[in-house]
Formats: C-alpha cells, sequence, structure tokens
C-alpha cells in the first residue's frame, strides 16, 4: 500500500487518527485487513467503496460504536490524538463526546427540538440554564437550521422534514463541542436539496472539525472531501488526495471503480 | 484524557448491578418455589410411603385410622383433563380454523375480542355460572339426584382452556407460509381441502402446542372446578360421580388440616406440580420445533 | 370422478359447517355467560350492598370490603411486580451479555407462567404467612400475586422494548451516553405505552385470581385503611364470591359480585386491545 505509507511518512503532529494494521473480525468473518490510515486535522476524509467493502464497519471504530455489537474482534492499533483506541480501558462517554456521530438515518430523539440538542450537553453534566440555551443555540446555527426551527423549540423533533431532521442531528451531535465529526451515509436517505444542504454545511464545518464521511455517492466524495480512501472487501486499496484517487489512481481497482465499472 | 471519572461511572454500575439482581431474583423464586414444594411435600410421602400414596385407592384423612391414596385425585385429574381436551379440541380447533382462515377481516375484528374476553373471566365466575346453570340441567337431563361432579367439571373445564387453544392454534396456522396454500391451489384443490389438508398438517406442532398448553390450564385450575365436581374423594368410575381434582384435594382440606394430614396435601401439591413440570417441558419442546420449522 | 367429486363436496361442506357451528357456538357462549350475569344480577343491585360492610346484628352484607380489599391487593402487587418486571426486562433486553444466564432467567420465566396458582398459593402461605411472619393477610395476597404475575409484566415489556428503534439507541450512545442514561432517557419513554399494557394485563389476572389467595390473604371482611388492610387477612371480590356463593348459598350477592368482576374485565379488554392496537400501528409505522 504505497500511498498509505507516503502518508505516514508526512508530517504525524497533524493526524487526529492514526491507524495501523487495523483488523476486524465479526465472529469467524475477517471483514477489516490490515488497514493503514491517517487522518488529517481539518480535513474531510471520504471513505468510498461498494456497499459491504467495510467501510461504514471501519468508521465506527473511530469513536468505538462497535463496542455495541457483541462477537466483535479487534486487533492492530487506532490512535486518537495519543489514545489507543484499540482494546482500551478508556472511558468511550468521553471519546464519543470528542468523536461525534451521524448516522444514515436521521434519528431525531422522541423529544422537542431543544432537548434533542441539550441531551448531548445534559448528558455531559451541563445543567444551567443559560449555557444550555447558548448551546442549543449555537449548535442549531453551526448545523444551518436555527431559521426553521427557532419558532418550534419545544415541537417534537418527528414533525420536521427528513433533511431537516438530519440536520438537527448535525447541531445534536455538535452542541457537545467534538473535534471530530464522523458521518455515516449522512445523505443517503436526503432528497438532492437537502443533500446539497448538508454538503455545504460540512465544508464550513471542516474549518472547526475533523470530518470523516463514508459515502456511496463518488461525486459527493469528489465534490468535498480533501483525502479519498477507497474500501474493497474489507481491503484498504487506496488511500490519499482526494484529486489524486480520482484523476490519476495508482490501483487498477480504484481506477474501474470510480469510471463506474462495477460497485 | 479519557480516565474514568469516578462518580459518572458509579451509576452506571450500580445500575447494571441492580438489573442483574433483579433478573436473578426470578431464577430465586422459581428455586424457592421447588425447595419449599419438595421440603414440605416429602416427609409425608415417605411416612406414608411412595406407592400406598400415589396407588391407594382410599382417601380417608380424618377417619380414626387415615388413608392417604391419592390414585382417586390423580385419576379425576387426567380423566377430567383428557375430557376437557375431547371436547375443547375440537370447538377450538374448528373456531380457530375459522378465525385464521375463513372469516372476512371485520367479523374477526369483532370476534377475536369476545375470544379475549373468556380469557379474562374469573373462573370463579365460570364456576358460579356452571353450579347455577349446568349442574341443574345435568340433574335434570340424566336424572341425578345430583348434578356436581367429573361431567360438570369436564365441561366447566372445557369452556375455560378454549381461549388457549383458540389462540395458539391460530398463531400455528398463520404461520404456515402463504407458498403451502399457493401450491395447493395450483393443483386444483378447492380451499377448504387446502386449509385441511395442507395448512392444517403443516401447523401441526403449533397446534399439539395449544393442546398441552390446554392441558396444564385444565390440570392446574381449582377454584371453578372445585365449585361443580361435588368434592367427594371417590375413585372416577363414572362420568357423574362427585369426585375430587389434584388442585380441589389441596384446596378443600387446607384451611382445617393439621399433623399428617397437611403433610400430606402438600404431597398432593407436589404431585400436581411433577405433572405441570413434565407439561411444560413437552410444552417449550413443541414450541421450540414449531420455531425451527 | 362423479362420486369422487360428491366425496369432495361432502368434504368441503361438512368441514365448512364445522369450522362455522363451532365458531359460532363459542361466540354464543361469551355472549350467554355475559348476558347471563348481567341479566340476573339486575334485579339484586342495591346502593347498600354495594356501600357497606357485612353486618351480623343487622344481618345484611355489603360487598363494599371485598371491594377495597381488591383495590388494595391489587395496588400493592402491582407497585412491587412493576419494578421487579420491568427490571428483568430491561437486563434481558438491553445489559444482558451473557448467554447463559439469560437462558437460565427466560426458563425460569416460563416456569413461573405454567404453574398453577394453588401452587402459588400455598407456598405463598409457607413463605410469606409462615417463615416471614406475616400471617394470613393482605400484604402476604399481594407478595404471592406479585410473583404469579411477572411474566406478564416481564413479557410485554420485552416485547414493547423491542418496537423501540435501534437507531434511538445508537444516536444517544453516540452522544457518549452510557446505558442507563440512554435506558431511562430514550428507551423506556419510547415504549411506555407497552409497559402500560402489561400493567392492565396484570390488573386483569390479579383480580380474578382467588386460589392463591385463599390461604394468604383470607376471607375476613373487615373496612380498613391501607396499610391496616395489609397488615390483616381479607376477601377479595373472588374469594368473597366463592365464599358467598358455596359455602352461604348467598347467590343474590354472588350475582352482584359476578357481575362487578364481569364488568371489569369488560372494561381491562377493551382497554388492552385498544392499547395494542396503537403499539401494533406504531410498529408498523
Amino acid at each position: 500500500m504505497p500511498t498509505s505509507e507516503n502518508a505516514s511518512a508526512a508530517d504525524t503532529s497533524a493526524n487526529v487518527f492514526t491507524v495501523r494494521k487495523f483488523n476486524l473480525w465479526y465472529g469467524d468473518h475477517h471483514a477489516l485487513h490490515n488497514i493503514n490510515m491517517d487522518i488529517k486535522e481539518h480535513s474531510i476524509t471520504a471513505l468510498i467503496g461498494p456497499s459491504g467493502c467495510g467501510k461504514s464497519t471501519f468508521i465506527r471504530n473511530l469513536n468505538r460504536m462497535n463496542d455495541l455489537i457483541p462477537g466483535v474482534k479487534l486487533e492492530g492499533s487506532i490512535k486518537y490524538n495519543n489514545e489507543e483506541l484499540v482494546n482500551s480501558d478508556i472511558d468511550v462517554s468521553k471519546l464519543r463526546k470528542e468523536v461525534g456521530m451521524v448516522f444514515q438515518k436521521p434519528n431525531p430523539f422522541p423529544m422537542s427540538v431543544y432537548d434533542n440538542i441539550a441531551y448531548g450537553p445534559r448528558t455531559h453534566g451541563v445543567r444551567n440554564h443559560a449555557k444550555l440555551d447558548a448551546l442549543v443555540s449555537g449548535s442549531l446555527k453551526a448545523a444551518a437550521i436555527y431559521e426553521e426551527v427557532k419558532d418550534r423549540m419545544n415541537s417534537s423533533a418527528l414533525g420536521l422534514s427528513g433533511g431537516q431532521q438530519q440536520r438537527l442531528c448535525i447541531a445534536r451531535a455538535l452542541a457537545v463541542q467534538p473535534h471530530v465529526l464522523l458521518m455515516d451515509e449522512p445523505t443517503s436517505a436526503l432528497d438532492p436539496i437537502s443533500t446539497g444542504k448538508i454538503e455545504e454545511l460540512a465544508m464550513q464545518l471542516k474549518e472547526k472539525y475533523t470530518i470523516v464521511i463514508v459515502t456511496h455517492n463518488m461525486q459527493q466524495a469528489l465534490r468535498i472531501s480533501d483525502y479519498t480512501a477507497f474500501f474493497l472487501l474489507g481491503d484498504l486499496i487506496e488511500f490519499g488526495p482526494t484529486e489524486k484517487i480520482f484523476s490519476n489512481p495508482e490501483d487498477k481497482r480504484t481506477e474501474d471503480y470510480i469510471t463506474g465499472r462495477f460497485g | 484524557m479519557f480516565q474514568a471519572e469516578k462518580k459518572f461511572i458509579n451509576t452506571e454500575k450500580i445500575a447494571y448491578w441492580v438489573f442483574l439482581v433483579l433478573g436473578v431474583m426470578n431464577v430465586g423464586f422459581v428455586l424457592m418455589i421447588c425447595v419449599y414444594l419438595l421440603l414440605a411435600g416429602s416427609p409425608a410421602i415417605v411416612k406414608i410411603g411412595p406407592l400406598d400414596f400415589l396407588f391407594g385407592t382410599q382417601w380417608a384423612s380424618t377417619a380414626a385410622q387415615p388413608k392417604f391414596g391419592i390414585l382417586p385425585f390423580i385419576l379425576t385429574s387426567v380423566y377430567g383433563t383428557i375430557g376437557a381436551i375431547i371436547i375443547g379440541l375440537p370447538l377450538g380447533f374448528f373456531s380457530a380454523v375459522y378465525l385464521a382462515k375463513m372469516c372476512p377481516k371485520k367479523v374477526r375484528m369483532v370476534v377475536e375480542p369476545v375470544v379475549d374476553l373468556l380469557a379474562g373471566i374469573p373462573s370463579v365466575v365460570y364456576g358460579f355460572i356452571g353450579m347455577l346453570v349446568l349442574v341443574p340441567a345435568i340433574r335434570e337431563i340424566f336424572g341425578l339426584p345430583d348434578g356436581s361432579g367429573l361431567l360438570a367439571a369436564i365441561i366447566v373445564l372445557a369452556i375455560m382452556i378454549l381461549p388457549s387453544i383458540i389462540k395458539v392454534s391460530v398463531t400455528a396456522i398463520e404461520a404456515v407460509p402463504e407458498e403451502y396454500t399457493l401450491g395447493s391451489l395450483a393443483l386444483g384443490a378447492n380451499k377448504v381441502e387446502t386449509i385441511f389438508r395442507v395448512v392444517v398438517p403443516a401447523a401441526r406442532s403449533g397446534i399439539s402446542a395449544a393442546v398441552v398448553l390446554g392441558v396444564g390450564r385444565a390440570i392446574g385450575e381449582a377454584m371453578a372446578v372445585m365449585m361443580v365436581a361435588g368434592n367427594a374423594a371417590n375413585m372416577p368410575y363414572s362420568i357423574f360421580e362427585s369426585v375430587r381434582f389434584l388442585t380441589t384435594a389441596v384446596a378443600s382440606e387446607m384451611s382445617y388440616s393439621s399433623g399428617l394430614q397437611r403433610e400430606a396435601l402438600f404431597s398432593i401439591a407436589l404431585v400436581l406440580f411433577a405433572f405441570i413440570m413434565i407439561i411444560n417441558a413437552i410444552l417449550n419442546m413443541l414450541l421450540k420445533k414449531g420455531i425451527k420449522r | 370422478m362423479s362420486i369422487s367429486s360428491t366425496k369432495r363436496k361432502i368434504y368441503k361442506t361438512t368441514m365448512l359447517t364445522l369450522s362455522n357451528v363451532c365458531m359460532a357456538i363459542t361466540v354464543a357462549l361469551v355472549f350467554f355467560l355475559v348476558i347471563y350475569i348481567f341479566v340476573k344480577s339486575i334485579p339484586y343491585f342495591t346502593w347498600e350492598l354495594v356501600s357497606t360492610s357485612p353486618s351480623y346484628l343487622n344481618d345484611t352484607i355489603g360487598v363494599l370490603p371485598d371491594i377495597m380489599n381488591t383495590i388494595y391487593i391489587i395496588f400493592a402487587a402491582l407497585l412491587m411486580v412493576l419494578p421487579m418486571g420491568v427490571g428483568t426486562a430491561i437486563y434481558l433486553n438491553e445489559y444482558s451479555n451473557r448467554p447463559r444466564v439469560e437462558k437460565v432467567i427466560e426458563y425460569c420465566i416460563e416456569t413461573l407462567a405454567g404453574i398453577p396458582s394453588i401452587i402459588y398459593g400455598l407456598v405463598g402461605m409457607l413463605v410469606f404467612c409462615q417463615f416471614m411472619g406475616l400471617q394470613t393477610s393482605l400484604l402476604a395476597g399481594a407478595l404471592t400475586l406479585m410473583i404469579m404475575n411477572l411474566p406478564t409484566i416481564i413479557r410485554t415489556t420485552q416485547e414493547s422494548l423491542k418496537t423501540v428503534p435501534q437507531s434511538y439507541r445508537e444516536g444517544a450512545f453516540g452522544l457518549g451516553a452510557a446505558k442507563w442514561r440512554v435506558i431511562r432517557t430514550v428507551v423506556l419513554p419510547s415504549c411506555i405505552d407497552g409497559i402500560v399494557t402489561g400493567c392492565i394485563l396484570a390488573v386483569g389476572r390479579m383480580m380474578g385470581e382467588s386460589a392463591a389467595l385463599l390461604f394468604t390473604a383470607g376471607f375476613a371482611h373487615n373496612l380498613n385503611g391501607f396499610f391496616d388492610a395489609m397488615n390483616s387477612a381479607g376477601a377479595t371480590l373472588t374469594v368473597a364470591l366463592y365464599v358467598y356463593a358455596k359455602e352461604q348459598g348467598q347467590f343474590e350477592v354472588a350475582f352482584v359480585i359476578a357481575a362487578i368482576l364481569m364488568f371489569m374485565s369488560l372494561a381491562i379488554n377493551i382497554t388492552a386491545s385498544v392499547l395494542a392496537r396503537r403499539i401494533q400501528r406504531r410498529k408498523e409505522a
């Protein structure tokens, strides 16, 4: 894997995640093989590949969401800054506060808009009303949905449209003031207009946050990401700057995939 | 950086242990029931002798020379249950077929709650109506001095197990894949033939589970039976005999019992418990088989 | 050919008729039971009967103590079974990571569901009345009812926990919430209607229970406040019906009690099915 080694040879001080020889098994199924990857601060890294290639499985290790699935076995190393995530005895609650996640299907809780956003801060002990109010409106503004919901803060979040719900979920993730935002196919359940809004939002957010996004939409990866990783059948085939992956891929399989020959 | 904060972890740890303890308490209750029944039930069996106890045909607990043979109760419970199944099974089975396969949706919306109601009526109410309607009717029809007895108990039990039989059978019949029906219809069988020759055989294990569940209900019922069965400790030689079931043998003497008589009542409960455990084991086996298929 | 087709016709007609007749008998039976009880009891319904205690002095009978005892015992039993049952369901569905422990608990719940009420009554008498020294009292009866109704509450809660979308849990975990917080703030609020349904079903079963209460709660007809009642013996409506009908031959009172019980089971059934339908709709949505 020449590209990833090149990437690791570069300045490591700006690495948010450093992944080395990472392997994952679901029971007997070896789902991820020997992954090496560096994720840079204040960038958008896109994970692409055909469905079942392991990209969603991979992203869920960056905030240990795979802890929830029984029978998962891990090997190798993923470092968040200097903290080892693989099989380590850390407080995952604090990790997830720093590494937020947005899911494929918008999943607002069955509560009011306000309570949805305040859920994270409250979880981490914020009780002060003024502080909560500020966090809620700040997060909603940052997720570019404040104007749409400011008059219905106390009505149920389930009444919002799909696109609004997803931006609400992004706001909810931002409210705990994370450093990293993981997005697992955040636009796959949305219409093109909502998708455009989310993409625009992601590009704004990268000024302040590091973003890792799983997408099956190659145009999306090309439009918004700085780095792209191409997964195939549990292998990381190629990883590098997005322009290079899309204009001059080194691996034949990457080229086949991005030119639409399979997947 | 990600060092665990003390207080935060503690609530979570406590919650985990609380829920684990609550879950394990269920095991404790079952053990408690088993242990107490064994402790209370075995002394009398030893004193009377297992064979004399189980196969003795005479129960005279308060006589000068008491006799503690519970064969009359065992046989009554067995006959009573078989009788209830003979009447209740066809009634419940055909009702279930009608509900699952033949009736229009609107009718079903009305009839299903009606069947549910049958399950919700308290057993003393069944017993009461049995006393006032069934017992006199049996006396009149068969010209007997007293209508209460095995037959009245069988009819009451048959009605009481109906909802269980219907519910479980309906579920079993509905679980049969639609392809079976289509395949049979495509071969030229009509709807009724398809239901009874293809769907019902395929739902066999579920329907047998319904029967076993009914058996469990019938053998465990006490109050309704107590009100209509006559309560004399006779061998069940005829269906008009005044009889005691295992359940009613315990219930009818417990309040004034003492000494060996009281111990023997606990032994009867132990025998009843053994019956129930066997029935439950069979039921579980059948249900698992049904799921596997 | 024609013989076989005649045979088929006969078969078809017989089976169709049988199914229709059996269903009709079942439905007619229910209507008979309900109408019989209501019609026969109307003449005996007096305000005095449902609002007073029995008195040997005046030679009158009143079922108010029995009504109150029923309410007390159901309330107390529900208060105990609810945390136990919901807690067990939460352990099984949300926490358990040990399949062995889970299997044992599940098996025990199945066993509890199959034990006849007379056996609960006996063991309740041995454990609560004698061993724990509670005597024959409503509290001992309530404890017995608690164990009997655990399976009902556990099963309905489990069913309802299963309808809570996994994405709610993921969302909350993703924000760094720990398990108990996720359960308390997101999971439980979304399945409250299922727990309520379980409670209603349990109330129905408790109301109809008699064999388990004969030797644990007793036969007394005294009117007491809640705490006094818990410490003293008392007959519930079902036990009172048994005593009045079978041992004292007071059919008028028995009819009135039967009508009250029948009315309550009707109400409980309707409420439960309305709630169940609501949950079903949510499941499909």
